[in-house]
């Protein structure tokens, strides 16, 4: 597993009068909670940026905080089409964990939840990340066999990961039915106890904050239309706010990313495939742990609110409609009902899809390209959330010294071209 | 739920369906004259349109035959189905065609077979 130092930044908010605290929640209910100022500004784009990260959502806001308070670069802006984190960042199931088979993944994935624990602290922003604990569940003789070749080799990367037994499992999560009559019979499981979730708005809003505080300008409703260059060279940006100039520019647009490509005239081995989720009417708590099943593609965890948030798999066509194929959520909700019989009492309330980036290999690109001042960073597929603070801190490094650091370099798009590929569609594929 | 109305069975729903991605894809012929680049193109670089995308797809549980097929990303909308080695037939399935980067891909100027000459 590659070791590079953890250099997590300034950290906090650096105007000390905006932090929030214990006592600036006791000041502001004196005043019926009417005075709290503005989370970040409303920018305009101004004519030039030292660099321009393209996409609000987790992974861009990200970056372009590490930018400004690991590299010192802050004459940087972040555009995005929508709203924050209105896109798969507001869209997903907000599963972490970092128990990965590969180094390299091992790599990323554990340097994300290195950041991850201690993120809230580093943002002054509760960003609700709770370490619940993340048990795959297993359902056949071959998945048992591979799990325990997997549970080894993560340990060996010196990642948690703990074997579990039927009656283990139901002692842990009394609701789960481990008949073994049933059509995707519990046969084990393994859990990592340092894996869990985090609030997703509140991640995105977090990261915005702290980068605003730091001088980024945040640029909302504002579109992409073109990349402008000079021979090999990145020359700015054409948006339906102006030309904006830099000779930088990061894209992390996860679904859209093939689109950004075309405009550059480069080609990714991209396909965007909608990723469904729903959620039930809030309950009373009843599950401390996030289940996950390879088999079945199925995730299940129950939200701070109560609700039941169920994770689909992705669907098999390309599409750019966020909505996504009914035959999906079918076939998981009919297993998840079977493995948790008290669901299917519940109503569902919401049931949406996240176009995400599938990768031939499932494992990211996060890459320099043949423009210079051009970066991607794409190709999480379904498995995005969990990355974002280990995404944005890799990518703000590769943007501000123009070289992959040992964590990013496996995942340039060289690899394609080199045949080694990362994969891990075996972690996951699709229960990423 | 998508209604695909399969060349060989009729009309179908989707789940009878597997989608093979990207159609027109040739297998460079000369490819020990290309460099490991350009048979990249070839082996993992997709087009991705947000439009009108030119794919591959099988009646798995039918006849389980392949066929080509236009279809918008967006709206989901089956502008046209065609037949294997057929090119489309529409305007906007022509457009889709000729417009793909892939027509220009060293890849696919590689595949054009080669000639032999006659002993």
């Amino acid at each position: 597993m590659a070791k590079t130092h953890l250099d997590r930044g300034t950290g906090g908010l650096t105007q000390k009068s905006k932090r929030y605290s214990i006592f600036s929640l006791a000041r502001n209910a004196a005043s019926y909670h009417q005075n709290w100022q503005q989370a970040w500004r409303h920018a305009e784009p101004k004519p030039a940026y030292d660099a321009v990260i393209i996409g609000g959502g987790g992974h861009g806001l990200a970056t372009a905080y590490y930018l400004a308070s690991v590299h010192g670069i802050t004459n940087i802006a972040l555009i995005e089409k929508g709203w924050l984190g209105g896109g798969n960042t507001g869209r997903n199931t907000t599963i972490i964990r970092s128990n990965y088979m590969w180094d390299e993944s091992a790599g990323i994935y554990e340097h994300a939840l290195k950041l991850w624990e201690g993120l809230s602290q580093d943002l002054n922003f509760n960003v609700m990340f709770s370490q619940r604990g993340v048990l795959t569940i297993i359902h056949s003789e071959h998945e048992l066999k591979e799990m325990s070749r997997r549970v080894h080799a993560i340990r060996l990367n010196g990642i948690d990961s703990e074997i579990l037994s039927p009656t283990e499992i139901k002692k842990m999560v009394p609701t789960i039915n481990i008949d073994p009559n049933i059509r995707y019979p519990v046969m084990g499981g393994f859990i990592q106890k340092r894996g869990g979730t985090a609030r997703h708005d509140a991640v995105a809003w977090g990261y915005a904050r702290a980068a605003d505080d730091l001088g980024v300008d945040i640029i909302q409703n504002c579109e992409v239309t073109g990349l402008r260059r000079t021979g090999k060279q990145i020359t700015g940006i054409e948006t339906t706010k102006g030309f904006i100039k830099t000779q930088k520019v990061g894209c992390v647009v996860a679904g859209h990313s093939s689109v950004l490509a075309d405009m550059a005239n480069i080609r990714l081995p991209i396909a965007s495939r909608p990723l469904q989720a729903l959620v039930s009417e809030p309950i009373k708590p009843i599950l401390d742990t996030v289940i996950m099943s390879n088999a079945v593609h199925m995730y299940l965890s129950q939200s701070d609110k109560g609700e039941m948030v169920l994770g689909a798999g992705v669907d098999k066509y390309n599409s750019y409609a966020q909505s996504g194929s009914w035959p999906i959520p079918e076939h998981m909700i009919a297993a998840a009902v079977e493995l948790f019989p008290f669901l299917s009492r519940l109503r569902m309330l919401r049931h949406w899809g996240g176009i995400v980036d599938t990768c031939p290999d499932a494992s990211p690109i996060i890459s320099k390209t043949d423009i210079n001042g051009l970066y991607f960073n794409c190709g999480w597929g379904t498995g995005g959330f969990k990355s974002t603070p280990g995404s944005g801190h890799v990518f703000a490094d590769l943007i501000a010294n123009d070289r992959p650091n040992s964590i990013a370099l496996p995942y340039s798009l060289k690899r394609f071209e080199t045949g080694y590929l990362i994969d891990e569609h075996g972690a996951a594929g699709v229960a990423h | 739920m998508l209604k695909i109305e399969c060349p060989f069975c009729g009309n179908r729903n989707e789940t009878e369906f597997s989608c093979g991605g990207e159609a027109h894809i040739a297998r460079p012929l000369a490819e020990n004259k290309i460099t490991d680049l350009a048979f990249s193109e070839y082996l993992f670089m997709r087009d991705n349109p947000k439009g009108v995308f030119l794919e591959r797809w099988c009646h798995t549980s039918g006849c389980r035959r392949w066929f080509n097929m236009a279809r918008d990303t967006v709206s989901h909308e089956i502008i046209e189905i065609y037949a294997m080695g057929q090119k489309p037939k529409t305007a906007i399935g022509k457009k889709a065609f000729l417009s793909n980067w892939r027509r220009k891909s060293k890849a696919e100027t590689a595949s054009t077979p080669i000639k032999r000459t006659a002993k």
